[in-house]
């Protein structure tokens, strides 16, 4: 599989804290990575650097033989490289339903597809059909659809988490960086969650990169795994040799794999 | 498809004020054009409160669009009104335009005090300004219309019948923009920027046009109010005069754009009544007024008619 995101010696310090030393991976296109880690050892901050939000002190991303190191968020998002949040960030005053049109509005947008002259409802790229049916299509999706008028502040923990990543989902990223996607949801929510979101990833031909602390996910959901430490990647392997890697029991996993 | 209600009733207010103006008396005439001067004002600030930001010194837009329209008489003999209006427009959003690179940045308070300090920059200039009347102003050229000079009793409903014209054009296209991507932003830049940003769209930029679009509309307003009027001076820049446009603002809701040009002839017509019950104490009434809405009409006047077409 050809690699679509290669990170190069990624350095980042916040003063005397290291949050990445020397981070290097190259992801293959359509892949599925599982980020483990304990707290502080580098996940988020690997996703930051990627997606633009803290710039790497030293090192390259490179995004299809691009270099986009030092390009702002929205840039990044534009080329196709998405990302949901481990604290859901809605439009809490909007309807569910609300949340995805503005979301489609600018993708329509940032396609030239809408506007003030344009007359008609244009087609979202990638879905072919007006901005107001794939808000359906991806609410029934993630199984938002009885949420659909409800206001983003009041949903229930799993619904907030899924209506970010279905609004990650909208701009049909290539990309799709899921930071804790099942934290904050309950043990039997986390799989149907996963699964959802895996298989809406499937149907739409993307390649992910989700951060987890779950093992139990990690093993079920990644074809890889990229194991954190101290701002180091200590491990980088399929699944099962990733967790009985003997760091990866003593400084992640805690010894459970 | 809905019919769009809103385009039905911006063109029946402007049928009215078209055909019934003529009949209604010349200081009436006065009150309504002055209701569209600033409700353009106040338009503009609405578009920035659904963003969730509030411009303390729109006065500035108002008053640069004035003083656009009365140079334009003073220095080159024009007093056509749509001449002016479109000078306070090209002038204002100028100013706006290199003005936003800076507060596009803002928001929350420092927006709104930034625009206001900006605003008293220019009230201290003008007021420093001897070719431009300094505290005193100056007057503008009676108006004219494509080059005529209506007679004295027309020249009131002239002036509205402009005013009336040129409130509905700007209406509707603020009406349309709001209906873009660009428009239905507005209320996710005020909720979730961050997330605005993760998915591609720039919240500066945005804030950025919103904000110029808002000038624009304050210039038109200004260059109305000066050739209604007939003076103009630093006050129309004072910071008090950007709370007056607030004050609509909030009174009307942001809920429609036919709301702001209401709640301007509210405002004025609470004004004009609170000033001929007690000359003295006119503004309590007015806070008042202004307290009763936050209290019961926290969405403004625009809520009441809401809620009746939801639940007919």
């Amino acid at each position: 599989m050809p690699v679509i995101l290669d990170a190069r010696g990624l350095c980042k310090n916040f003063g005397a804290v290291t949050a990445a030393a020397e981070v290097s991976a190259a992801i293959e296109k359509d892949s599925v990575v599982g980020l483990i880690g304990t707290n502080g050892a580098g996940k988020t901050t690997f996703i930051n650097m990627i997606t633009g939000y803290i710039k790497p002190d030293q090192g390259t991303i490179e995004y299809e033989g691009r270099d986009i190191t030092r390009l702002p968020p929205r840039d990044i998002t534009r080329l196709g490289i998405c990302r949901s949040f481990q604290i859901p960030q809605l439009y809490p005053s909007l309807t569910v339903y609300e949340n995805m049109l503005v979301g489609l509005g600018i993708v329509l947008r940032n396609a030239r597809l809408a506007g003030f002259f344009h007359r008609r409802e244009a087609d979202v790229p990638g879905y072919g059909r007006p901005a107001h049916e794939v808000a359906e299509h991806l609410l029934d999706r993630f199984g938002l659809g009885d949420y659909r008028n409800r206001n983003a502040q009041v949903l229930p923990g799993g619904a907030r988490k899924l209506l970010d990543i279905a609004l990650t989902m909208v701009a049909k990223p290539r990309i799709l960086l899921l930071d804790e996607p099942t934290s904050g949801v309950s043990a039997q929510e986390k799989f149907g969650i996963m699964q959802m979101v895996l298989d809406a990833v499937r149907a739409e031909g993307a390649t992910v990169l989700f951060v987890e602390h779950d093992m139990e996910v990690v093993s079920r959901f990644a074809q890889r795994v990229l194991a954190f430490y101290d701002g180091r990647i200590i491990a980088d392997a399929p699944p099962q040799a990733a967790l009985a890697d003997e760091n990866v029991r003593r400084y992640v996993s805690g010894g459970h794999a | 498809m809905r019919r769009d209600r809103t385009l039905v009733l911006v063109g029946a207010v402007l049928a009215g004020v078209l055909v019934g103006g003529a009949f209604i008396p010349q200081w009436a005439m006065f009150i309504v054009t002055i209701a569209f001067a600033q409700g353009l004002v106040a338009l503009g600030l609405m578009l920035l409160l659904r963003a969730g930001l509030v411009s303390f010194g729109q006065a500035l837009y108002y008053c640069l669009g004035a003083y656009a329209a009365g140079a334009l008489g003073r220095f080159v003999g024009v007093a056509d009104i749509f001449v002016q209006m479109l000078a306070g427009a090209l002038v204002a959003g100028f100013a706006a335009f290199v003005l936003g690179f800076l507060l596009a940045k803002y928001r929350g308070i420092f927006f709104g005090l930034l625009s206001l300090a900006l605003s008293m920059i220019l009230y201290g200039l003008l007021v420093k300004n001897e070719a431009l009347g300094s505290t005193d102003g100056f007057n503008i050229l009676p108006s004219t219309l494509f080059g005529i000079r209506p007679g004295p009793q027309w020249v009131r409903y002239a002036v509205m019948a402009s005013a009336a014209v040129v409130s509905f054009l700007l209406a509707l296209i603020v009406h349309r923009y709001l209906r873009t991507p660009l428009g239905r932003l507005a209320p996710a830049i005020k909720d979730n920027e961050i997330r605005v940003e993760y998915m591609g769209a720039s919240a500066r930029y945005a804030v950025h046009v919103k904000y110029v679009i808002a000038a624009v509309l304050a210039g038109v307003g200004g260059a109305l109010a000066a050739t209604t009027v007939g003076h103009i001076d630093p006050e129309m820049a004072f910071w008090t005069t950007s709370g007056e446009f607030i004050f609509i603002t909030i009174l009307a809701g942001t809920g429609n754009v036919i709301a702001p040009f209401a709640g301007a002839l509210i405002y004025g017509a609470i004004r004009t009544t609170a000033y001929d019950l007690s000359p003295n104490t006119w503004q309590l009434s007015l806070g008042t007024a202004l307290l009763l809405i936050i209290v019961f009409l926290p969405e403004g006047l625009w809520s009441l008619f809401k809620r009746h077409a939801r639940h007919p």
